[in-house]
């Protein structure tokens, strides 16, 4: 690197620092989520779905949102938007092994349900696509009140064939809400191959009929991300509405670890993946430009496993609700 | 004291509520500059502005997505649907978000919201019109579903559906949008979710319904007692929560219960309250709980005289009321 050629993070605005961030929280969420499958191998807990392959996506365009200010409604393997937002590595373990304390919902609900009041990360379910007119809503009543708020909300790119998420699109668009619709486009929904699934093959094409940008970005390339989400961003703050972000990810694990992807993708295509990681790609951008050494990257390393060791180990250790709290928050008072 | 009709208490209390507390809105197909297809909101725009009386596209599961959110941002939606008919587009929304969002987020996220939708046949409306929908949505917990029968309820229920913590679905008869009048007194009044009302007091039947049903039931009684039976007349006006202990008092009174519901038989609220009566108070009946609803066909048809063979009338009240007194 020649001493004035700028680094693209720098004409981002990106310090090292704030870089060196974004990739602690790549890496945090990659080792939570292999720690979660060793969890779910050894018995400790049922279920995992996975963000692997996602990690640029999330975090790149995470860090374009101002942190207890914007709101979000991420998609269950949105673990790096969360995390970001300032949920917690031991409150996304508690959740994992559904402790009382799990701020999600006390254990009532499956892992990547996610949900959190103090980051404005707004409760999900499990039906694909319901929370985008949730996101909707948030914008259309913050700005009733004349709040500064943007909202961030997900899904994949099987479940951009909703009729809520069109319909989420379409109102945003008439409004021109402070919205920020991402598709992470991992090409499989479960087992059916994007060809199968959406016709015409892209995503951010559909952005145009909703009178909003449409954009795709490689989703394993977090600054390429995170340019496109900090546009978007900057739009909804102008006030020029919403936009959809397309990003073009990997699905490094199988769909959920109830499935094996082994079934319908090749050993070959599984295997091509390894050359695409956004954590590669991201350490060795880190590498090219002098910003981490070897001896920075083990630092960071071994402070991420001990977040990961000490919310492991501190949730395990509490207690599920009483078999009774199944009966609770049906209704409030009033 | 005003004399309003149904649809008018529905307008006015809108507008109290919307004059009361400026976090209240109303969304919905139509209702903003037209007033609503029926009326309902007719005169609000022209008082709020376009925000908060808004038209929405044709998009029922987002007219309550969207109020679901703007709920959870802590403002108070009033969705309008404009046919109860064309609420399934938004099942997913009402069941598996609105009604579960409080008990999933254990109280951190709730949804204030109400979804008012005019239901109910005997209008010319054909399958597609008529139906009453409101047994798909009282077996979940979760949500609250209210069906007043007249302006005095109207207003009263409304504004506790409004004022309310959680989701509640308002299911207006369309027959009695102009057919019913009633004194609505001026000031604010609530009355509270989960009671029943007596609407006519007796000794010898007891007769338990909601909506539209009630004033032929009510019709129907007048007549009864002229042939020298006594019917009491309990109107749900909540379906869920069920006024349980109303429910059991009506019945021990007279020890002969009718229930009465131009929904469909099978798996019908009559069947939860007969259930209930069964469990609770079987050794104070005189004689089998009887059941006048709907019968078990997909919708209601067109053509008159079909729709009049589905619809109830005080002349098939009045049948079944003789028949359970002379039992
Ligand atoms: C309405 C609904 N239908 C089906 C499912 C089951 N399901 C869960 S995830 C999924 C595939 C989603 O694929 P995609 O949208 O591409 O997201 P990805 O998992 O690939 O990130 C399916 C079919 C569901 N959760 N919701
Ligand atoms: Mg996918």
């Amino acid at each position: 690197m020649t001493a004035n050629t700028q680094a693209r993070h720098e004409a981002l605005g990106l310090t090292r620092d704030q870089l060196l961030e974004m990739y602690y929280y790549m890496l945090l969420t990659r080792r939570i989520d292999e720690r979660l499958w060793l969890l779910q191998r050894g018995g400790k807990i049922p279920f995992v779905i996975s963000p692997q392959g996602a990690e640029a996506a999330q975090v790149g365009g995470a860090y374009a949102f101002r942190r207890n200010q914007d709101w979000f409604l991420p998609y269950y393997r949105d673990l790096g938007i969360n995390l970001v937002a300032g949920v917690t590595p031991r409150e996304i373990m508690l959740s994992a092994f559904a402790r009382r304390s799990d701020p999600s919902s006390g254990g009532k609900q499956m892992p990547n349900h996610w949900g959190n009041r103090g980051a404005n990360v707004v409760s999900g379910s499990s039906p694909v696509t319901t929370q985008l007119l949730h996101a909707v809503g948030i914008a259309q009543a913050s700005r009733m009140r004349g709040d500064d708020v943007v909202v961030y909300t997900c899904c994949g790119e099987g479940s951009a064939n909703q009729g809520d998420w069109h319909e989420a699109l379409n109102w945003a668009g008439l409004h021109n809400l402070p919205v920020i619709f991402m598709v992470q486009n991992n090409q499989y929904a479960i087992s059916v191959p994007l060809e199968k699934q959406v016709a015409g093959g892209s995503i951010a094409a559909r952005g145009k009929g909703y009178g909003m940008p449409g954009v795709q970005v490689d989703g394993t390339d977090l600054l390429a991300v995170y340019e496109a989400f900090k546009e978007a961003h900057d739009r909804a703050m102008r006030g020029e509405g919403p936009s959809l972000i397309e990003a073009l990810c990997l699905r490094i694990t199988s769909h959920s670890s109830d499935d094996d992807q082994r079934r319908y993708r090749s050993a070959e295509e599984i295997e091509a993946m390894k050359a695409g990681d956004p954590l590669t790609k991201i350490k060795h951008y880190l590498a090219e430009h002098g910003l981490l050494d070897d001896a920075g990257s083990a630092e960071i390393d071994v402070r991420v496993k001990a977040e990961v060791d000490d919310a492991t180990e501190w949730a395990e250790s509490q207690p599920y609700a009483d078999p009774e709290f199944a009966l609770s928050q049906v209704y409030g008072e009033g | 004291m005003a004399v309003l009709n149904f649809l008018e208490a529905v307008r006015e209390t809108l507008r109290a509520e919307m004059r009361r507390d400026k976090d209240v809105w109303v969304v919905g197909e139509d209702v903003g500059k037209k007033g609503g297809v029926f009326g309902a909101t007719l005169g609000l725009f022209d008082e709020f502005g376009d925000q908060r009386v808004q038209d929405s596209p044709l998009t029922e599961s987002a007219i309550v997505g969207v109020g679901i959110g703007a709920a959870l941002y802590g403002s108070k939606p009033v969705c309008e649907i404009q046919f109860a008919d064309f609420i399934f587009p938004a099942f997913n929304q009402i069941i598996s978000e609105a009604a579960k969002m409080r008990y999933r987020s254990d109280g951190d996220w709730t949804v204030p919201m109400v979804i008012r939708a005019p239901f109910g046949g005997g209008v010319h409306g054909g399958l597609y019109h008529s139906q009453s929908v409101e047994q798909y949505f009282t077996s979940t917990a979760g949500l609250k579903v209210v069906v007043p029968s007249t302006p005095y309820d109207v207003k009263g229920l409304l504004a506790a559906a409004i004022r309310d913590p959680d989701p509640v679905l308002f299911f207006e008869h369309k027959g009695l949008y102009r057919a019913i009048k009633g004194e609505v007194p001026e000031g604010d009044y609530i009355i509270p979710i989960g009671k029943a009302d007596v609407k006519r007091d007796g000794t010898d039947i007891t007769v338990i319904t909601y909506g539209k049903a009630v004033h032929f039931c009510l019709e129907a009684a007048e007549e009864l007692a002229k042939e020298g039976h006594s019917a009491l007349v309990l109107d749900l006006r909540t379906l869920l929560p069920l006024d349980r202990e109303a429910i059991m008092t009506a019945a021990r009174k007279t020890g002969k219960v009718l229930i009465v519901h131009e929904a469909g038989k099978t798996h019908g609220i009559g069947a939860e309250v007969a259930a209930l009566i069964a469990e609770e108070c079987l050794f104070d009946l005189d004689a089998p709980v009887q059941r006048l609803c709907g019968p078990d066909i997909p919708a209601m048809p067109y053509a008159g005289p079909m729709e009049k063979f589905y619809m109830l009338s005080p002349e098939k009240c009045l049948e079944a009321m003789r028949t359970l007194a002379q039992f």
